[in-house]
């Protein structure tokens, strides 16, 4: 019996110790909002925004509410993070596994690269990116093509846009060849296992992914046109690129800072990942006559991965949590639009912010949980 | 027992209303003006630097016609108008410091609106420039009005403005499609504008007039003649304390009164010899004029004295600097202008 109250009390006084400053904290919220005449509600969401938005995803107009304004605000922070997180990951395995090369050339660039970028506060590199680097580009006037058809300007990256005419038929033919493709996968990985043969599953599936959506422009009525971006003058000086699809200088200089100032982290996880790898392993692959590409693909990355996982979570969650700092370059993001402008007009202060740091959070435990999930997918399993 | 429960009852209500009236007595103090009097200086929330408003030079010296509001204010209530504490503020954090207590006046070229006023426990006390929003653009692209402005133009400016809203309704009035590029503080919107980025630059007309000082190149950019909206500027106070209110209220009436009856700085002293008795009251020489807000009677010539009147402070800050040497609708009413205050008798 004394015991079980040993045990209990100090809980129990924790409980009531986080209930009486909870309560504190919303008790004094609400009296001092209320002798200042503040009301406290959600009511303001279903309100006219009446502001408009320089890039979003999905519709928006300023006579949507403001709870569309969050959603489409949401998306814009959803597609930094997205894009981040994939070219972080690209750059970052690519530099990881620099930093081991044997070239003495390869290996130090990436060393300095890692060293440079890390060490470099990431508010400073956004700004750079934005103000001196992207400034630095021509004004649409003067802006030479690349590759062609796409143009680098001051106000934005301009690229040709696609018309498709039965989209869903192609559409219907590439989602066929993937599904194809892993049905050929786990079937080549059966016949392994079982005759230890191998079939070429590398061929098969470019076959497929090329052929297959050709078949469907040839006989399927596909058909895909380009709208060009053609400049187009507003006044005297001033000039725009009119058609295509227009990505905002904003967008790409914080995806830019974003991932590359992350992939040094990730690299550094990689680097570590592999590392961690006891040279035996390599060795032994060696002995029994794997290619060194064979060795990473298929002795050394499978280990590294279990390292490397935990780690490259937690780098996928600040880039998502930085990503608020598009607040500084104008970057229509959650934290811009709606902890900003739409704060600013409605003034429910405490509401609002709740909500973002409510939805920064889901964010980051969704991101936590995926991670997570494939984490104990390659994780070794005891038999 | 029932004849003692009376007497009991009495009494209480007697008790009662014994407290009803010092509470009542107790509100005629302003809290916030016994706090700022304790604490010896008035906390006032300013813009981050614009020119002619609220700017601060390289010792840290503010000056403008918001910053002359808040010195008025000191100079009313604490008798030395360099006793204010000034807090640079974005247009985003402006009212919540206000309505959490951070600061007990907001000059920050803040616009009167109804939404402001009636929703978010803020009360607007007067008008101390009138303005309206305007556009600038590059002198070199030709456009002399807004009547030029094409599809697809991408407009610079600030958040959490009206002038984002005003933007929207210009636009879609005249049926032009645009890309609202907005940056939370005016340094970044000047830079971005001045870079190219942008085709123009809006916000309010003195607004422009004063970042376009900021410019590279100043000459080659030129504000439009059209002006798209009401933007009256004025100092803001919390909801719940009505005699901070007028205090701030009439400081800044004082200023405006002092230039309609010719008291300056420099006269102010001598006025109080004057034969027009409104003058006298102006300059604490006649009436009880202090005494309502619980101040002494010299408040105004204190005001008068140490930041002038308003025709002064403009001419200081505004019109000397270049800004705007127009004062344009900021004249007396009898003058031509609509500066018109009520009477303080």
């Amino acid at each position: 019996m004394n015991n079980k109250i040993k045990r209990i009390l100090p809980q129990l006084l924790t409980i009531l110790f986080v209930v009486f400053v909870f309560g504190f904290f919303t008790i004094n919220a609400q009296v001092n909002m209320d002798n200042r005449g503040i009301d406290f509600g959600f009511g303001f969401l279903s309100q006219e925004a009446s502001f408009d938005m320089q890039f979003t995803l999905l519709d928006y107009d300023g006579q949507d509410s403001y709870l569309w304004a969050y959603v489409v605000a949401l998306l814009n922070t959803l597609l930094v993070s997205f894009l981040g997180i994939i070219f972080c990951t690209i750059l970052g395995v690519i530099i990881g596994v620099a930093r081991l090369s044997q070239n003495f050339l390869i290996k130090n660039s990436a060393a300095w690269y890692v060293e440079f970028f890390r060490n470099i506060p990431l508010l400073l590199q956004i700004f750079f990116w934005y103000y001196a680097a992207l400034r630095a580009l021509p004004l649409p006037e003067n802006a030479q093509p690349w590759f062609g058809v796409t143009y680098m300007t001051i106000k934005g990256y301009y690229i040709p846009s696609m018309i498709w005419e039965n989209l869903n038929v192609f559409m219907s033919c590439l989602i066929a060849a993937i599904v194809a493709i892993i049905f050929i996968r786990v079937y080549a990985k059966k016949i392994q296992e079982r005759e230890g043969k191998q079939l070429p599953v590398l061929y098969i599936s470019l076959a497929l992914i090329t052929i297959l959506p050709l078949l469907s422009f040839l006989i399927g009525g596909v058909t895909l046109n380009f709208e060009m971006p053609v400049l187009k003058q507003l006044a005297q000086t001033s000039f725009i690129f009119e058609g295509g699809i227009a990505l905002p200088p904003e967008l790409i200089a914080l995806v830019l800072a974003l991932s590359l100032y992350t992939s040094t982290f990730v690299a550094e996880c990689v680097r570590a990942g592999i590392q961690g790898i006891s040279k035996g392993q390599k060795e032994a692959a060696a002995s029994v006559g794997l290619t060194p590409n064979q060795i990473l693909k298929l002795v050394i990355m499978p280990q590294a991965l279990r390292i490397i996982i935990p780690p490259t979570t937690n780098q996928y969650l600040n880039l998502t949590k930085n990503s608020s700092l598009a607040a500084a370059i104008a970057y229509p993001d959650l934290v811009l639009v709606f902890a900003g402008t739409a704060l600013m007009q409605t003034g429910k202060a405490i509401e609002i912010v709740g909500i973002t740091m409510l939805t920064y959070l889901s964010i980051s435990l969704a991101i936590a949980a995926l991670m997570n999930w494939y984490n104990k997918r390659i994780e070794i399993k005891e038999k | 027992m029932f004849k003692h429960l009376k007497q009991l009852t009495s009494l209480f209500a007697m008790i009662a209303v014994l407290f009803a009236f010092t509470t009542e007595a107790m509100a005629k103090k302003s809290k916030t003006l016994k706090n700022t009097q304790k604490k010896g200086f008035v906390r006032c929330g300013v813009s981050q630097g614009l020119p002619g408003f609220s700017n601060a030079d390289a010792s840290g010296n503010w000056t403008g016609i918001d910053v002359d509001v808040c010195r008025a204010v000191a100079a009313a209530v604490l008798g030395d108008a360099n006793k204010v504490k000034f807090t640079p503020l974005s247009a985003k954090e402006r009212f919540t410091a206000l309505t959490s207590g951070e600061i007990d006046v907001l000059a920050r070229n803040t616009t009167w609106t109804l939404s402001r006023d009636a929703d978010i426990g803020l009360t607007f006390v007067g008008v101390n420039f009138y303005d309206g929003q305007g556009f600038m653009v590059r002198k070199s692209s030709g456009i002399t009005s807004v009547d030029q402005f094409k599809n697809g133009i991408s407009a610079c400016t600030n958040i959490g403005t009206t002038t984002e809203l005003n933007m929207r309704d210009f636009f879609n009035s005249r049926g032009i499609s645009y890309e609202p590029v907005a940056f939370e503080k005016a340094d970044e919107v000047v830079a971005a504008y001045d870079a190219g980025r942008c085709d123009t630059y809006t916000t309010d007309k003195s607004g422009l007039a004063a970042q376009r000082t900021k410019m590279k190149n100043p000459d080659e950019h030129i504000v439009l003649p059209e002006t798209i909206s009401k933007e009256p500027l004025g100092p803001v106070v919390r909801q719940g304390d009505a005699v901070w209110e007028d205090i701030v209220r009439w400081s800044l009436n004082t200023m405006i009164e002092a230039e309609e009856y010719g008291i300056t700085s420099a006269n102010a002293d001598s006025m109080k010899t004057s034969d027009n008795p409104q003058i006298k009251r102006l300059v604490g020489a006649e009436g009880e004029m202090g005494a309502a807000f619980g101040l002494d009677n010299e408040w105004n010539l204190r005001i008068i004295k140490q930041v002038g009147n308003y025709g002064e402070s403009y001419k200081r800050n505004i019109a000397d600097t270049g800004i705007l040497p127009d004062r344009g609708p900021n004249q007396l009413w009898t003058k031509g202008g609509i500066l018109y205050v009520p009477p303080a008798r």
